[in-house]
């Protein structure tokens, strides 16, 4: 009987920690799927406590310092202060495009961070077509921003969301010819690779050095394309009361701005992934020890990969954030005709000059 | 396919990451008695004078023609850019006649004047 207990408990134990297994599989399913999810909002929430600090640099302001240190935390109030608010749904307007315009703006954006290498072997979806993923998602979101247009009934509203998608359609174009020099000379349009390609040569080996007029090209049309102040036509303040959003209140306003800076972080994600080089440091004179493939060494490395990538990722924001604070809003008619008549051709030749040089360098 | 999985979970929690919010502010938010003049359209203060969804500006519509002729164009260049036998020359130069045939679109259609805005 004594035995008959023992073994009992021994099986009892033992189907506890099945069942332990069972659940910490779970997690490990879960952790990997949560963890982008976390990381992308607090990414929003730097990004916008950014914006509002370097704006206050730029006006000689103090900007927000009163919820937590520095005021890190304002923008975690701002969102919990909209999640309160009213939700409000005009009268006139249709009420289903209305609800699910903001949703797909910002649905289409973040499948587009499931390509982004953050570090070695640290991405979501290694495809094979990677870059040609984030650009046929990325031309989702002008749908649900003319759909919330639309959806108002507002004629501010309207012309927003038709201005927002005129727009997001006409750099679109210049913006795929530089991807697609990219992936000429990288020999594939997998992120990975595009990276790995350029780690050759260390700093001289980045694609901005072989690609200038395709990263000028593409820096433009990316700003064009998260709608940034020299190009922010559709949400102008001055002409169109805040355009596409004018109706908006509560958190539908709030997935707006998640949306942009969503925009905003997966661009300057992608110019450091296609063009400064990924997750690899490669300065001159900096040499970063090579660590072994062990536990520590290797999430050491993986760590300094991450924060490498979000450096230079950070760092072509605070250009954009500086832009945005520095120059003037174009016209309308200059903002199709930059796109159409300067940057198409341009990128055009720069992907005829690349084909050229792999051409004739075989 | 197996390297399609992560989109596809990903097609599953982008949308409760954004419907999420959407359903949340019925708990919370507060909701007073709405008056007509709250919910109607804002035009500065006044009264909506008309339907939005009227006349709008042509060129907004040449716009996305337009788009229509590059998009496929690119699209059907990035199959011939990714494989790694790619550059022999008879590949390089029938891409050079497909580009030649767009550009020459495009400036019969700049020479008319479709991507003139006034």
């Amino acid at each position: 009987m004594i035995i008959d207990t023992k073994e009992l408990q021994a099986i009892n134990s033992f189907s506890r920690l099945e069942s332990l297994k069972g659940v910490y599989g779970l997690i490990w399913l879960l952790v990997p799927i949560f963890t982008p999810v976390l990381g992308i909002t607090i990414g929003i929430l730097v990004i916008v406590w950014l914006e509002r600090k370097i704006s206050a640099g730029v006006q000689q302001r103090i900007g927000p310092e009163y919820a937590g240190p520095l005021g890190i935390l304002q923008a975690l109030a701002d969102g919990t202060k909209l999640l309160l608010k009213e939700d409000l749904l005009p009268s006139r307007g249709d009420l289903f495009l209305f609800s699910l315009g903001p949703s797909i703006a910002v649905i289409s954006i973040l499948l587009s961070y499931s390509v982004i290498p953050f570090g070695y072997r640290l991405v979501l979806a290694d495809l094979s077509l990677g870059v040609f993923l984030w650009i046929s998602i990325a031309s989702i979101a002008p749908i649900g921003l003319l759909m919330s247009g639309y959806g108002s009934n507002n004629k501010y509203s309207f012309l927003g969301g038709l201005r927002a998608a005129a727009q997001s359609i006409s750099y679109e174009i210049p913006l795929t010819p530089c991807v697609l020099s990219i992936s000429l000379l990288s020999n594939s349009s997998s992120t990975v690779d595009v990276v790995e390609a350029q780690s050759k040569y260390g700093f001289w080996g980045w694609n901005l050095w072989r690609q200038p007029i395709g990263f000028a090209v593409f820096v433009i049309s990316s700003l064009a394309e998260c709608e940034r102040l020299p190009f922010d036509l559709p949400e102008a303040e001055e002409e169109l009361v805040a355009g596409y959003q004018t109706e908006y209140s509560g958190i539908k306003f709030g997935l707006f701005y998640v949306a942009s800076y969503l925009n905003l972080l997966v661009s300057s994600l992608f110019v450091t992934v296609l063009y400064l080089g990924g997750w690899n440091l490669s300065l001159p004179y900096i040499f970063l020890p090579h660590f072994e493939i062990n536990e520590v060494g290797g999430v050491f490395g993986m760590t300094i990969g991450i924060f490498i990538t979000l450096a230079k990722a950070y760092l072509f924001l605070f250009i954009s954030i500086t832009t945005r604070w520095t120059l003037p809003r174009m016209r309308m008619d200059q903002l199709l005709n930059l796109g159409w008549k300067f940057l198409l051709p341009i990128s055009l030749g720069n992907l005829l000059l690349t084909t050229s040089f792999q051409l004739f360098s075989l | 396919m197996s390297e399609f999985a992560p989109i596809c979970i990903y097609l599953v929690i982008s949308p409760l990451v954004s419907l999420i919010p959407l359903g949340l502010p019925f708990l919370f938010s507060s909701n007073s008695s709405t008056y007509p003049e709250k919910l109607s359209a804002y035009e500065c203060g006044f009264d909506p004078s008309g339907d939005a969804r009227s006349r709008f500006d042509i060129r907004f519509y040449l716009v996305s023609i337009l788009f229509i002729i590059p998009d496929p164009e690119v699209t059907f260049s990035f199959p011939w850019a990714v494989p790694p036998n790619k550059i022999d020359p008879f590949g390089s130069w029938s891409m050079m006649a497909f580009l030649l045939i767009l550009t020459i679109g495009s400036l019969y259609e700049w020479k008319r004047g479709a991507s003139d805005r006034e």
